[in-house]
C-alpha cells in the first residue's frame, strides 16, 4: 500500500510538472466524457418535460386525430396537414354510451389563428373552439369567471375564456368579466380579397397562470364554443382532433378498442390498413416524444464515444513521446530490480490516472453544462427537471479508466520491454 | 565464493554482423574484496560489468552468483537479485527528477518484499554517505557530488552483497571525486564488495585488484600493493 502510496505520489508530481502537455492531452477525454453526462442528463431532463407536459393534460385521456398514421410514427395531422376525415357524425357516435361505455366525456377541438380585437387594443393570438365538456378532458384553473358551459356551447353562445396573458393584453388593469371582444374572421379564401367582418364575443372566464401543457403556451390562447369556431371563423365542416377522458386507467386500452371499431363502422372500413384516423392514448404519446429523444441521444452519444476514441489515440500518442523521453528513467528502475511488469503497470497507472482526472473535469464540465441547460429551459417557460444521475457518473468513471487501459497499455508494453543496458545507455 | 565466471562469451548481432565482445571470460570474486576492472573504451569492460551485474545475459558460459548457476534464471529472478542483492552507481547518477533525495534513495525499496520501515532504511543510508541533513531537497538543487552519494545511499539501501560502479567519479571534479572515492573505500572496510569499472589509473589504484581487459579478454589481474593503494580523504566542498 505504501509502495502504491509513492508511485501515485510519483505520477502526479510528474504529470503536474508537465500541467499544459498533460491538460491538452487529457482534453478529448474531458470532451468526451462530458458529452456522456451531458447526454444522460438532458435525456433524462427531455424525458421528465415530455412526461411532464403530457401528464399535466390529465389522466386516462384518449385523442382521436384524422389521418391515418402506423405505430411509431407520428399522425400526419401533427405536420399541419389539414384532413377532413372526421365529422360531427362521428362525435354523436362516439358519444353513444352503448358504443364507447367507459367514456366520460368527449370533447370535439378546432383550432386556428385570430386576432382579438378590444375597443383600441388588439391583440393576434390562437383559439380553440371546443365543447362545454373541456374542463372534463384537461386540467382547467380559472383566475375569473367560470368555462363555458355544455348547454352554453351546444346553443352556440358568443362567449369567450381567455388565456392569462391574452387577458393581461387586452385588458392591462380593466375588469375583463362582461367585456366585449371581436375577433376577426379569417380571411379563408386568399384568392378573393374581402373584408370580412368580426364577430363579438362575451368575456365569461379567464384562465390562471399555466405555462405550457403539451407543450402548448396555455396562456396564449382564447376558448370558444366549438360551432362559432369551426362554422363562422373557419368555415369548416370537419374537426381536427377529439379528446375522451375514461373512467378508469384500466379501461383506456379497451376504449381505444371501442374507438376504433365504431369510427371503422362509421366509415365503413374493413381493413384495418386501410384506417383515415389513428386513436392514441398518453402512453402513445409519450412513447413517441421519447422516442425522437431516443434517437437524438443516440446520435449525440455516438459523438462522444468519437470524441473518447480520439481523446484515447492523443493519450497513446503522448504516453510513447513520454516512454522515449523516460527511456533512461525505466532503465535505472530495471537496474534497482523493478520487473517488467513493474514498468508496465507504472505507465498504464499513468495513463490512468490521466484518462481520470480528465474523466473527472469532463464530469464537472457536464454537470455544469447540463445544469445551464436546464437553466435556460426553465427560463423559456418549461419546467426542466435538472437531473445527474449517479449512474452516468460511475459510467464516466468507468469509460475514462477503461480508455487509460486500453490507450495506454501499448506504450506501457513497449516501456516494459526495454532493455535496461539499451534504457541505461539512451542519450 | 561470491561470483565465479566460467568460460563466458557475449556476442552482438547486428542484422547479421556478428560483433564478439567478450571472449572465454574466466573471474573469480571473492566476498569483501575491492576490484577495479579497467580498459580503454571498447575493451568490453561495460558489458562484463552489466554481464555481471545480470543487466545482460552471457551468450555462453556459466555464471555462479553466491553459489547458484543463475543460468535458468527467469527474467524477474534477475530483477529480484538486481534489487537485493546488488547494488549500481552510474556515471550519470540517473537520480529520478522532480522528486526528494529520500524518495530517491527510497527507490529500490518499492520494490523489494519489504512493506515497512522504508523511510528508516533510506534515512540510515543517507546518513551513512553523509548526506543525512539533506533529505528533503530535490534531486536537482543538489551538486554533482552530493548526486552522486545520493546514488550511493540508493545502492546501499537494500543492504546488497556487491556493489558496482560505472565510472562512478567520470562527471565528478577531483574533490567530489575524492570523497566518493573515500566512501566506496569506507564501504568496502565494513565488508561489503566493490566492484569499479573505469578507464583512469588513478582511480584503479583505490582498489585492491585490478583486472585489465582488450578486446574483450582479461589481459591481466594484479593485486595492488597496499603501500601502492591510493587513498582519499573526505573533502568536503559543499
Amino acid at each position: 500500500m505504501k509502495n502504491f502510496l509513492s508511485e501515485i505520489k510519483y505520477t502526479i508530481k510528474n504529470l503536474l510538472s508537465r500541467k499544459g502537455r498533460s491538460f491538452l492531452t487529457i482534453l478529448g477525454i474531458v470532451i468526451g466524457v462530458a458529452g456522456v453526462i451531458i447526454i444522460i442528463s438532458l435525456g433524462a431532463g427531455a424525458q421528465s418535460l415530455v412526461v411532464g407536459q403530457v401528464t399535466k393534460l390529465g389522466t386516462n385521456l384518449v385523442g382521436v386525430l384524422p389521418g391515418q398514421s402506423n405505430e411509431n410514427g407520428p399522425p400526419a395531422a401533427v405536420f399541419g396537414i389539414q384532413i377532413k376525415t372526421l365529422s360531427l357524425r362521428d362525435l354523436e357516435a362516439i358519444k353513444d354510451k352503448s358504443k364507447v361505455p367507459h367514456a366520460t366525456a368527449v370533447a370535439a377541438f378546432v383550432s386556428g389563428n385570430a386576432t382579438l380585437i378590444s375597443g383600441k387594443e388588439s391583440v393576434d393570438t390562437s383559439f380553440v373552439a371546443t365543447d362545454g365538456t373541456y374542463p372534463k378532458v384537461q386540467n382547467v384553473e380559472m383566475e375569473k369567471g367560470e368555462f363555458f358551459t355544455e348547454e352554453e356551447s351546444n346553443a352556440g353562445n358568443n362567449v369567450i375564456v381567455l388565456g392569462y396573458d391574452v387577458a393581461e393584453s387586452l385588458f392591462p388593469g380593466i375588469e375583463p368579466l362582461g367585456q366585449i371582444v371581436k375577433i376577426k374572421i379569417p380571411n379563408n379564401n386568399p384568392s378573393q380579397n374581402l373584408e370580412v367582418g368580426s364577430i363579438p364575443f362575451r368575456v365569461i372566464g379567464v384562465q390562471k397562470k399555466m405555462g405550457t401543457v403539451a407543450f402548448q403556451n396555455q396562456d396564449d390562447q382564447v376558448f370558444i364554443p366549438f360551432s362559432i369556431g369551426q362554422r363562422q371563423l373557419l368555415g369548416i365542416d370537419y374537426l381536427q382532433f377529439i379528446r375522451i377522458k375514461v373512467n378508469d386507467s384500466n379501461n383506456v386500452k379497451a376504449t381505444i378498442d371501442d374507438v376504433t371499431r365504431v369510427l371503422r363502422e362509421q366509415h365503413r372500413i374493413k381493413n384495418p390498413s386501410d384506417d383515415d384516423f389513428s386513436v392514441r392514448d398518453l402512453a402513445d404519446a409519450i412513447k413517441l416524444l421519447t422516442g425522437i429523444t431516443d434517437t437524438l441521444s443516440l446520435f449525440l452519444a455516438l459523438m462522444a464515444g468519437i470524441s473518447l476514441v480520439v481523446g484515447g489515440i492523443g493519450i497513446m500518442n503522448i504516453m510513447l513521446v513520454t516512454v522515449s523521453e523516460r527511456t533512461r528513467e525505466i532503465g535505472l528502475r530495471k537496474s534497482i530490480g523493478a520487473t517488467s511488469r513493474n514498468i508496465r503497470n507504472q505507465f498504464l497507472f499513468e495513463a490512468i490516472v490521466l484518462t481520470l482526472s480528465g474523466g473527472i473535469l469532463g464530469i464537472i464540465l457536464g454537470i455544469l453544462i447540463s445544469y445551464l441547460v436546464a437553466l435556460g429551459a426553465r427560463f423559456a417557460g418549461y419546467d426542466w427537471a435538472f437531473i445527474i444521475s449517479p449512474l452516468a457518473i460511475i459510467l464516466a468513471v468507468f469509460v475514462s479508466i477503461i480508455t487509460g487501459i486500453i490507450f495506454g497499455l501499448y506504450p506501457a508494453i513497449k516501456a516494459a520491454r526495454l532493455d535496461p543496458i539499451d534504457a541505461l545507455r539512451y542519450e | 565464493m561470491l561470483i565465479e565466471l566460467k568460460n563466458i562469451i557475449k556476442d552482438y548481432d547486428n542484422g547479421g554482423v556478428i560483433t564478439h565482445v567478450l571472449h572465454d571470460i574466466n573471474l573469480k570474486v571473492e566476498e569483501g574484496e575491492f576490484m577495479a576492472i579497467m580498459g580503454p573504451s571498447g575493451s568490453g569492460k561495460s558489458t562484463l560489468m552489466h554481464t555481471i551485474g545480470f543487466l545482460d545475459r552471457p551468450s555462453s558460459g556459466e555464471y555462479l552468483f553466491d553459489g547458484e548457476n543463475t543460468k535458468d534464471f527467469t527474467d524477474d529472478e534477475l530483477a529480484k537479485i538486481r534489487n537485493q542483492r546488488i547494488g549500481f552507481v552510474f556515471q550519470s547518477f540517473n537520480l529520478l527528477p522532480r522528486t526528494t533525495v529520500l524518495d530517491n534513495v527510497m527507490l529500490p525499496l518499492m520494490y523489494s518484499n519489504s512493506k515497512t520501515g522504508h523511510e528508516k532504511r533510506a534515512k540510515e543510508a543517507l546518513e551513512a554517505v553523509d548526506l543525512g541533513d539533506r533529505l528533503n531537497f530535490m534531486s536537482n538543487q543538489i551538486s554533482g557530488g552530493q548526486k552522486q552519494r545520493v546514488a550511493i545511499a540508493r545502492a546501499l539501501v537494500c543492504d546488497p552483497k556487491v556493489i558496482f560502479a560505472d565510472e562512478p567519479t567520470g562527471n565528478l571534479d577531483s574533490k567530489s571525486g575524492s570523497t566518493v572515492m573515500h566512501i566506496l573505500e569506507k564501504l568496502n572496510k565494513e565488508g561489503r564488495t566493490i566492484i569499479l569499472v573505469t578507464h583512469d589509473m588513478n582511480v584503479a589504484m583505490h582498489a585492491k585488484r585490478i583486472v585489465t581487459i582488450r578486446d574483450g579478454e582479461i589481459v591481466s589481474d594484479k593485486k595492488v600493493e597496499e603501500k601502492e593503494r591510493k587513498h582519499s580523504i573526505r573533502i568536503d566542498t559543499d
